[in-house]
C-alpha cells in the first residue's frame, strides 16, 4: 500500500527534500539543502556538530517550519499537509523521548492510544515491542531508572508503534557506550530488515558505514557530498594495498623494488619493517595486478593480501579540509568517537 | 517478527481516514490517554500531591487562628471560618493552578513533548490533558479544605447546590488560571522563574483582595483595587453561596473573568505550545 501511495506521488523517493532552507538569526542551520531517502533504504546525514542534522529532523517532523525550500515524506508536503505526515514518521531523537516517570510498558501503551490503537492493541503492541527490544524484565519499571541503552532502545520502540513509514533517528547513539550503540545498531539493523526507511543523523563515520546505504554528507548546512558509501570513498582516492611478505624482513626490500619498477601511475611503496608490511596505493585494478606480479616475478613470497578503503574519517577530511570530528565536540561525542576509530582499526584486522 | 508487511498495512491505514483531522473521539481519547500519563506521574511521585493535601489544612489553621482573632476579635474566630474558607476556595484554585506552569515547564526539558508533537494528535490535547489533572487536584484539595472548615465549625447557611456552585465557580475560575500559567510555563526559561514570576503576582492578588479581610477595613486605594480583584469577585461569590445573599453579582463577574481569561490566554497558550522550540 505504501509503495502505491509513494509511487502516485512520482517516483519511489519516501523523503523529498529541495532546496531547504532555516536561518535561525544569523545561523544558517540549513543552507539550501536537497536529499532523497530512497524508499526502504537508510540514508546517512553526516556531519559535525552544528551542520543541521537536528534541525533538519526538526523540518522533517513538522517541529519547526523552514524558511525556504519544500519537503515531502512519503509524498505529503511538511508545510501544507503536517497532520497527514505525522501519521506516517516515527522520530527518535538525540535526547530519549519518554517520559521518565512512566513505566517502559506505560509508555508504550499511551503512545499506541494515542495512535488510535484500542486498548487491548495498544497492550499487544506494547508487550511485543517490549519482547521484542529486550525489555520485557523491566517492563514495569519506570523509564527513569533504566540504563543509556535500555532508554533508547525504549525510545526506538516507541516510535516503532505505529509501524512508521519513515523513521527518523538523529544521533541514535550519541552519547553510548560501546557495548550499547552496538546493541542499538543490531535493533536498527533490525528494522531495516523489515522494510523500514530511515533517515538517520550521525557524526560518527563509523555508524554511517555500519547502517546506511547512502550518504549525505553536510556541512554548516549544506550537502557538500553524496552518493554511495564505497562511492564516496572511491570519490575520495583510490584504494591502499597492502602486501604482507612471507619473511617480514622482505619488507624495505619489496617496497624499494616496487618503487623501483616505475609501474603507470604507481608512485612508490612504503614498507613497515615493524609489522612486516608493504603499502601501495592504487587507483585502478590493473595497478593492482601489475604490483602482485611484478612482486611475485622478483621472486618475493606472499603470505597475505589486502586493499582497503580509506575510512569515512578520510573522506571527510578530503571533502571539507577538516578531521570528521568537527571543533565543538561535547566530552562524550568526543569519546565516542574515539572509540568509533578504535573500532575500526579492529575491525580492518579481523578483515585481514 | 511480520514487522515487515506491518510496516507497510498500519501506516496507511490512518491515513486514509480523511484529511489528517483529528475527530472528536479520538481527540477526547487522546486527552484519556494524556491525562492518564499526568496522573501515572503522580502515583509515580506522590511528593507531587503534597501541595494539594497539605496546603489546605496548613492555610486553614494558620488563618483561622492567626487571623481570626485580629480580624474578628479573640474568641471570635468561629465567624472567621465561615469568612475565610470560602476565601480560601478561591486561593486554593489559584496555587494549585500555579503548579501547571512549572510542570508544562519542566515537560518541555524532556524529549517526550518533541514525541507529543510529532504525533498525529491536536497539540491542545496535551494542554486539555494537563488541566483535567490539575482540576481533579483541585477538588481534592477543595475537599480537604472544607473538611477541616467543617472540624472548624464551618455552617453552610444555604445548602448543598449552593456549597457545590461554589466549589464548581472557584474549579472553573482556577481553570482559567490555569491558561495563564501553561503560557507563562511555555514562554519563561526555567520552572524556578515559573514559580517566581507567579509568586509576585499572586501574592498581591490574593492578599489585595476580599478573601482574608473585609476591603472595608483598607485604605481607599486598597479597598479600590479589591473591587477590581477578580479574586475578590470569586471569594465573595462562594461566601455568598455558602452564607446566603446576593450572589448574582460576583457570580456573573466570577464566570465573565474565567470566560475571558481563557478566550483570551487558551489560544495564546496552544500557538506557543505549537511553536515553541
Amino acid at each position: 500500500m505504501t509503495t502505491r501511495r509513494l509511487t502516485d506521488n512520482g517516483g519511489t523517493a519516501a523523503v523529498e527534500v529541495r532546496g531547504l532552507v532555516k536561518h535561525f538569526g544569523a545561523t544558517k542551520a540549513l543552507d539550501g539543502v536537497d536529499l532523497e531517502v530512497r524508499q526502504g533504504t537508510v540514508l546517512g546525514v553526516l556531519g559535525p556538530n552544528g551542520a543541521g542534522k537536528t534541525t533538519l529532523v526538526r523540518v522533517l517532523s513538522t517541529l519547526i517550519r523552514p524558511d525556504a525550500g519544500s519537503a515531502r515524506v512519503a509524498g505529503y508536503d511538511v508545510l501544507t499537509q503536517p497532520r497527514q505526515l505525522r501519521r506516517v514518521i516515527g522520530m527518535t531523537g538525540q535526547y530519549a523521548s519518554v517520559d521518565e516517570k512512566l513505566s517502559g510498558r506505560e509508555n508504550l501503551y499511551m503512545i499506541g492510544r494515542l495512535l488510535d490503537l484500542s486498548r487491548k492493541d495498544a497492550r499487544a503492541r506494547a508487550d511485543e515491542l517490549l519482547e521484542r527490544f529486550s525489555l520485557t524484565e523491566a517492563a514495569k519499571r519506570p523509564a527513569m531508572h533504566y540504563s543509556g541503552g535500555m532508554r533508547r532502545r525504549l525510545d526506538l520502540a516507541a516510535s516503532m508503534i505505529g509501524r512508521p513509514a519513515v523513521l527518523y533517528l538523529d544521533e541514535p547513539t550519541t552519547g553510548l557506550d560501546p557495548r550499547t550503540r552496538n546493541e542499538v545498531w543490531e535493533e536498527v539493523q533490525r528494522m531495516v530488515a523489515d522494510g523500514a526507511t530511515v533517515l538517520l543523523t550521525t557524526q560518527y563515520m563509523e555508524e554511517a558505514e555500519q547502517l546506511a546505504h547512502e550518504l549525505t554528507v553536510v556541512d554548516r548546512g549544506r550537502v557538500i557530498a553524496s552518493g554511495k558509501v564505497a562511492e564516496l570513498k572511491a570519490k575520495v582516492g583510490g584504494r591502499t594495498l597492502q602486501i604482507r611478505p612471507t619473511d617480514p624482513d622482505q619488507a624495505a626490500a619489496m617496497a624499494a623494488a616496487i618503487g623501483q619498477a616505475g609501474l603507470d601511475g604507481v608512485a612508490g611503496a612504503n614498507a613497515d619493517p615493524a609489522e612486516g608490511l608493504v603499502s601501495v596505493p592504487i587507483l585502478s585494478d590493473e595497478q593492482l595486478t601489475a604490483v602482485v606480479g611484478l612482486v611475485a616475478a622478483r621472486g618475493f613470497g606472499i603470505a597475505h593480501i589486502d586493499t582497503h578503503l580509506p575510512s569515512l574519517d578520510e573522506v571527510f577530511l578530503a571533502i571539507t579540509g577538516r578531521p570528521g570530528e568537527g571543533s565543538g565536540h561535547g566530552t562524550g561525542a568526543a569519546e565516542a568517537a574515539g572509540t568509533a576509530r578504535t573500532d575500526d582499526e579492529q575491525k580492518m584486522e579481523v578483515a585481514v | 517478527m511480520s514487522a515487515a508487511t506491518a510496516t507497510a498495512s498500519v501506516a496507511t491505514a490512518p491515513a486514509a481516514a480523511g484529511e489528517g483531522r483529528i475527530g472528536l473521539r479520538a481527540n477526547l481519547r487522546h486527552i484519556g490517554a494524556l491525562a492518564r500519563r499526568n496522573m501515572l506521574q503522580i502515583k509515580q511521585d506522590p511528593e507531587s500531591m503534597f501541595d494539594a493535601l497539605l496546603m489546605p489544612v496548613i492555610f486553614t489553621l494558620l488563618f483561622v487562628y492567626v487571623f481570626g482573632g485580629a480580624v474578628s476579635g479573640k474568641g471570635h474566630q468561629q465567624e472567621y471560618v465561615n469568612y475565610v474558607i470560602p476565601g480560601l476556595m478561591a486561593m486554593m484554585g489559584m496555587n494549585i493552578s500555579m503548579a501547571v506552569g512549572t510542570g508544562i515547564n519542566d515537560d518541555f526539558k524532556k524529549g517526550v513533548m518533541d514525541r507529543f508533537r510529532t504525533m498525529p494528535i491536536a497539540r491542545s490535547s496535551v494542554l486539555i490533558a494537563k488541566i483535567v489533572v490539575e482540576v481533579g487536584r483541585m477538588l481534592i484539595a477543595t475537599a480537604i479544605l472544607l473538611g477541616m472548615g467543617f472540624a472548624l465549625g464551618l455552617t453552610i447557611h444555604t445548602d448543598v447546590l449552593h456549597l457545590a456552585a461554589a466549589v464548581g465557580l472557584s474549579t472553573v475560575f482556577g481553570a482559567s488560571l490555569m491558561w495563564i500559567f501553561i503560557l507563562l510555563g511555555l514562554t519563561m526559561r526555567t520552572a524556578q522563574a515559573v514559580q517566581g514570576v507567579a509568586m509576585l503576582v499572586l501574592m498581591p492578588l490574593q492578599f489585595g483582595s476580599s478573601i482574608f479581610a473585609k476591603p472595608t477595613t483598607m485604605p481607599g486605594w486598597l479597598e479600590n483595587f479589591t473591587k477590581v480583584n477578580p479574586l475578590s469577585n470569586l471569594a465573595d461569590a462562594a461566601r455568598a453561596l455558602v452564607n446566603g445573599g446576593a450572589v448574582a453579582h460576583s457570580v456573573w463577574m466570577t464566570l465573565a473573568w474565567s470566560f475571558g481569561i481563557t478566550l483570551v490566554t487558551a489560544p495564546l497558550a496552544v500557538a506557543r505550545f505549537r511553536k515553541k522550540t
